[in-house]
Parts: C-alpha cells; sequence; structure tokens
C-alpha cells in the first residue's frame, strides 16, 4: 500500500507541476494589470508546437536552440497581443479586456490548427526515458525537468518582482495606473513587457511538458483550464500560491483516482477547488482584495 | 460498366481525364448526398471522407460515368454537430432529392438522421462506428465501418489464444472509449474472460500511472486500453515507465502511425485489430483485399498525404452504393436498397462484405487483422 501512495504522490507531483507552470503566467499578468490572460495555455500550445516545428526534420535546429527560438516567437506572440488586441481597449473594464483574451485564444488556437494540422506530437525528452526508482514508485526524467523548471521560474518570478525596479514598476501599473503614470513609470510598456514575460514563461512551460504530454493545436484548452484552476486555488495574483494550488490540484487529483474512481477524479479536484473558494474566496495563498486597493 | 475494374484503373483514369472532356451527357446525373464533420473535432474523419468522394467520383465521372449517367455529389459539412445533420439530411432529400445517401461520419449524426431515412425511404449507408446504426437492422440504413464490438471480440479471441483469462480496462471518457468499454464489458463473458479491473482516464489527462499503479496490485494477465487521440500514447508509455511486463492491447482506435511515433520504444510488443488498410502491403498475393487497398492507398496519397482508415470507409460505402445503382441499372430506390443488401463477396477498404437482410454491415471477425508493434512498424499476428 506504501508503494501505492508513493507513486500517487510522484504522479500527483509531476501532473501538479504542469499545471503550476501554467498557473505561473496567469499571476504574472494578473500581478500586472488585474486581468485573467485566458489566452495563457494558448502561450504554453505555441511554446511547445514551435520547438516540435523548429526541430522537426533532418535541418532542424538542436533541442536547446529550438527550444530558445519557440520562447522568442511565443514573447513575440505574447508582445503582440497585447499591442494589437489589448492595448487599442485601452480603458475598457477588466471584465471587456477578458473577453478580448478569450477572443485571442480563439484565434490563436485557429491559428495553429492552420500552420500545424490537427495532429498531436512528441518532443524528445530532455534526458532520456528510462524512469527513476524510487522504492517500488517511479518517475520519469523530464518530470524533474518540469519539477525544476517549475521552481526555477517560480524563484525567477519572485525575485524579479520583490527586488528589481523593473518587477516593481509592473507591480505598480496594477495597483494604481494613474499614480505609476505619474512617477514616471511608462504604463504601456510595462503591460507590454508583461505579456512578454508571461508568453516566455508559458512557452517554457509547454516545452518543459511537451515530451511527457504531447502537444497538438486544443492542448492550451485543458492546460489553461487547469492552471487557471491552480492560479485562483493558491490566490490569483501570487506566484508562490500558483504553485503550491497546482501541486495541490495534481495530488487531488491523483489521489482521488487511485484511492476513489479514476472516472470522478476531476470532478473531485474540482468539488475542493469550489470548497476552498466557498471558504477562502482569494485562494489559499491570496490577500483578501481589499488589501490590493 | 463494371466498376471493379476501372478501379484498379484509376491512375490512368487521371491521365484519361482532359481526353474525356468533350463527352456527351446522355442521361440524367446519379445524385449521390452526404453530410460529413468535414470541420470541428471530428474533422479527422469527416476530411478524409469527403477527399475520397469527390476524388472517386471525379474519376468514375472521367470514364464516362455508371451506365453513361454522371454521378454529381452533394455534400454539406456538419461540422460534427447532430442537429445540423438532420436538418442537412432533410434539404438532401426534399430539395437536393438524392438517389441515396453515404454519410455521417459521426455515431450521433448517423443515428439522429435514421428515423428521417426510414420515412423517407432512401438508402443510406453510415459512415460510422456504433452497432446500434445496424443493431436492431432497418430497412433502409446500411454501414461499412467495423464496430468496435468487433474490435472487443477480436481481441479476447487472441487472448484466449495466448491463454489470458484476466484483464485489466483502462479507458477514456470520449464517446469512443466509452462505448468500447461498454463492448469491453458485455463481450467478456462468452470468451470466459474476468475484468479484474476498470479504470478510466479523461480524454485530455496527461499521466495515468495513478491508474495504472492500481492495476499493477491486480492480478490481471493483460491491460486492454479502449481509447483514442493522445490518452492510449501516454498510458502506453506510463506502462512501461512503472516496469509492468504484461501484454498491453490496444483498440483500432490507435491504428495509426502516429500511435507509434508519440508512444516511440513503449509501443513494441503491443497488440490491436485493425483494417488491412494498415498493412496492405504485407497482405499476400491471394488476398482478394489486396489490389483494391493498394489501389486506394496509392491513389490517395498520390493527392492528398497519408491514407487513414476513414477515408476507406468512404469509399466501401461509395462503390457499395454504386456498384448496387449498376446492378440495378436504375435509381428507383427501392431496387436500389434489395441490391445493396444483396452486396456479397465485394472486396473493400474495411473488408469482404456480404450483406444480408439481417446483416446490413456485412463484415465478419476476419476484417480486423490482429497486429503487433514491431520495430516500431505493424506485423500481422498469424
Amino acid at each position: 500500500m506504501f508503494d501505492l501512495i508513493l507513486q500517487f504522490l510522484l504522479t500527483g507531483i509531476t501532473v501538479g507541476s504542469t499545471y503550476a507552470l501554467v498557473g505561473l503566467g496567469f499571476a504574472i499578468i494578473y500581478n500586472s494589470s488585474d486581468v485573467v490572460n485566458f489566452a495563457q495555455g494558448e502561450f504554453v500550445m505555441i511554446g511547445g508546437m514551435s520547438a516540435v516545428a523548429l526541430s522537426a526534420g533532418d535541418a532542424g535546429l538542436p533541442l536547446w536552440a529550438a527550444a530558445l527560438g519557440a520562447v522568442l516567437i511565443t514573447t513575440l506572440v505574447g508582445m503582440a497581443l497585447q499591442r494589437f488586441a489589448i492595448a487599442p481597449a485601452r480603458g475598457a473594464s477588466v471584465v471587456t479586456t477578458i473577453i478580448i483574451t478569450i477572443g485571442a485564444s480563439i484565434f490563436l488556437r485557429g491559428v495553429a490548427l492552420l500552420v500545424w494540422g490537427k495532429d498531436l506530437f512528441a518532443l524528445p525528452p530532455f534526458s532520456g526515458n528510462t524512469p527513476i526508482q524510487i522504492g517500488n514508485a517511479t518517475v520519469l526524467p523530464q518530470s524533474l525537468w518540469v519539477m525544476g523548471g517549475g521552481v526555477a521560474l517560480v524563484l525567477g518570478a519572485q525575485y524579479f518582482f520583490n527586488r528589481t525596479t523593473l518587477g516593481k514598476a509592473i507591480l505598480a501599473c496594477s495597483c494604481n495606473k494613474t499614480a505609476a503614470h505619474l512617477v514616471g513609470i511608462n504604463v504601456g510598456v510595462m503591460l507590454l513587457l508583461a505579456y512578454g514575460i508571461a508568453a516566455a514563461i508559458g512557452a517554457m512551460a509547454g516545452i518543459l511538458i511537451a515530451p511527457i504530454t504531447f502537444t497538438s493545436y486544443d492542448t492550451g484548452v485543458m492546460l489553461g483550464l487547469k492552471g487557471f484552476s491552480a492560479a485562483i486555488l493558491g490566490g490569483m495574483g501570487n506566484p508562490m500560491g500558483a504553485v503550491a494550488g497546482g501541486l495541490l490540484l495534481g495530488i487531488i487529483e491523483s489521489l482521488s483516482a487511485g484511492l476513489i474512481s479514476s472516472g470522478y477524479k476531476d470532478a473531485i479536484g474540482f468539488i475542493i477547488l469550489l470548497l476552498v473558494l466557498f471558504f477562502r474566496p482569494s485562494g489559499l495563498f491570496g490577500k483578501a482584495s481589499v488589501e490590493r486597493v | 460498366m463494371n466498376i471493379k475494374k476501372s478501379v484498379t484503373a484509376l491512375a490512368i483514369g487521371v491521365a484519361l481525364t482532359l481526353g474525356a472532356a468533350g463527352q456527351s451527357l446522355a442521361a440524367e446525373p446519379i445524385k449521390i448526398g452526404t453530410f460529413l464533420a468535414v470541420t470541428g473535432p471530428a474533422s479527422f474523419l469527416g476530411d478524409p471522407e469527403l477527399k475520397t468522394l469527390q476524388l472517386y467520383i471525379d474519376n468514375i465521372n472521367a470514364k464516362g460515368g455508371i451506365d453513361g449517367r454522371q454521378v454529381e455529389l452533394m455534400h454539406y459539412d456538419t461540422g460534427g454537430n447532430a442537429k445540423e445533420a438532420v436538418n442537412f439530411v432533410k434539404r438532401l432529400i426534399q430539395k437536393d432529392k438524392v438517389d441515396v445517401i453515404v454519410g455521417g461520419s459521426t455515431s450521433g449524426s448517423s443515428l439522429s438522421v435514421m428515423p428521417l431515412v426510414e420515412k423517407a425511404g432512401i438508402p443510406f449507408i453510415s459512415l460510422a462506428g456504433a452497432v446500434s446504426i445496424i443493431e436492431p437492422v432497418q430497412k433502409w440504413t446500411f454501414k461499412t465501418p467495423h464496430t468496435d464490438r468487433m474490435a472487443a471480440q477480436k481481441i479476447y479471441e487472441d487472448m484466449n489464444r495466448r491463454g489470458i483469462a484476466k484483464v485489466a480496462l483502462i479507458s477514456g471518457n470520449g464517446g469512443f472509449d466509452k462505448s468500447g468499454r461498454n463492448q469491453s464489458l458485455a463481450m467478456a463473458a462468452s470468451y470466459d474472460i474476468e475484468i479484474v479491473a476498470d479504470e478510466q482516464y479523461g480524454a485530455k489527462d496527461t499521466d495515468m500511472t495513478a491508474q495504472l499503479a492500481k492495476i499493477r496490485d491486480t492480478d490481471a494477465q493483460a491491460i486492454l486500453n479502449f481509447g483514442f487521440g493522445s490518452g492510449p500514447a501516454i498510458v502506453t508509455k506510463n506502462v512501461r515507465q512503472l516496469g509492468i511486463t504484461l501484454p498491453l492491447y490496444q483498440s483500432h482506435g490507435v491504428a495509426s502511425k502516429k500511435y507509434i511515433e508519440l508512444a516511440g520504444e513503449a509501443a513494441e510488443g503491443v497488440r490491436l485489430p485493425a483494417a488491412a488498410l494498415l498493412v496492405a502491403d504485407q497482405l499476400p498475393e491471394s488476398d482478394p483485399q489486396r489490389p483494391v487497398l493498394l489501389g486506394y492507398k496509392n491513389l490517395y496519397e498520390s493527392k492528398f498525404g497519408d491514407v487513414s482508415t476513414f477515408g476507406g470507409h468512404a469509399y466501401d460505402g461509395l462503390m457499395i452504393a454504386l456498384e448496387a445503382i449498376d446492378r440495378a441499372d436504375s435509381t428507383d430506390k427501392a431496387k436500389v436498397r434489395d441490391e445493396i443488401e444483396k452486396t456479397s463477396k465485394f472486396p473493400g477498404t474495411g473488408g469482404v462484405f456480404n450483406m444480408s437482410p439481417s446483416d446490413h454491415m456485412g463484415l465478419g471477425l476476419d476484417a480486423f487483422q490482429m497486429l503487433e508493434i514491431r520495430n516500431g512498424d505493424w506485423t500481422i499476428v498469424k
């Protein structure tokens, strides 16, 4: 039984870290503009798909170069999204902006469908396919990459927002745009930057998880939904919270699949999410929203 | 006019198209109606189906048509929506006045138009999988694809041969997966197979090790995964990751090169039932399907890239309908229906069809080949 539980936990952490990585991107855009960017899942998809496309075939780039290129492409897509879809609607309410991001996600999915087709693709794992034994449980080396990537990205995001002037400037834009403008922060550039960073993080997530989960034009839908759940479970806008929320969601799903019923694991996950939001509307690690004003 | 012959010579037919341009149209065209999910989530079905229908109808017309009559295709895209399918079939029957309908990519859209078709009395050949389309037999409805029940039976047959009696079932929550799971559960008893685990996963799940770890703890002798899309490839990888050495069976839902590509080395030794189209060049020369399969594969691939079994179902449906019209020497609906029902020893891509008043599909279990994946390619299990 102990072996089983250990395997369930390892599975949960593996799945949870993918949710956490996606959730992190939600946190960054929310931090800069109070907007939930529903195109975040599409950033993940574009990252994974461009890496596959760049490394494919005999003339393809080596994996690291393809990954770098994919992050760059996705960053540009993220910035273009802000520049051409979000920025023109300046002054629109947060809800309107969220609806724009939903539209953008459908658009990006459509473009991906036209460019790459409907097939599933896989990236080769970064360091082999031989499972690592822990007792009677196993974990893939790629899962360690995902977990390690998650840790690195969340620490990076934490440092960026709390320690650097640029990060603080982005946070300032979300607190009060007018005040930020008055102290000399270029709000437009900061927002552009926030979308770029969120897209880059999404792309990195997409590349890290593509060897395990495969990628196709519509992977962003499910990943976006789960990442969003992770972000609100942990507390929107808190990078640490997104990671904790993601891990928690992954472990809940895998334990309920293993111990209760695999048919109902998603339902159980969402029920717990609803319960948490019922008792702590701002998430497990979120500050109550009144403090943000 | 012998269609079989013309089909085998279709490659030449393409070249003849230019020469035949000036021919006169003596009689009214034969109208074939179709409604397919060319866009939307089921487009992987409808897209090759429509391409196949258009390709073959163009070719047949280039060679003078059927009994001197040209063939005309009326097509509507349902987007995989059963409600739309009903509207389009109404239009096909009332406005377009088609002679026969070949279409219905998904089981849902096929089932929902059946009452209309039966009432209007028009021959309908469905391209969808569900057993319920032909069971109980409806007078005007036929179908060409294999059923998931046949897949389950074929798998159990192979298990019996290998002496496997206890099976762990794992399936997704999609429509195909669920229907396959139900058939697998229903058929198990008649093959003396005990289902010792019945696990499920979401269609877009990315890790199934929790379910498989549970299966590892049972006394199952084999794992059967009924699924479609990315799920089966992930299950295959996870099985190897957990070091499970039990034989793994997949369904015909993964019968594409993509599955081998995604699952990689983990797919070695996996067995699955599949239509012969996948292994056309491995069939013995004496096999009646061989020329048909190679002819279809070569013609389709010369125009569009890799063949899929789904396009093959459309080929079978179209050819069965046209041969029936050819034999009936008319497009009288009752006569054509009777001729479709009399289809016998017709070698299609899905198998050799032998229809009868009690069997509106006409395929036996031998229509499926049991394949094993060896060295990244399909091998026929003898």
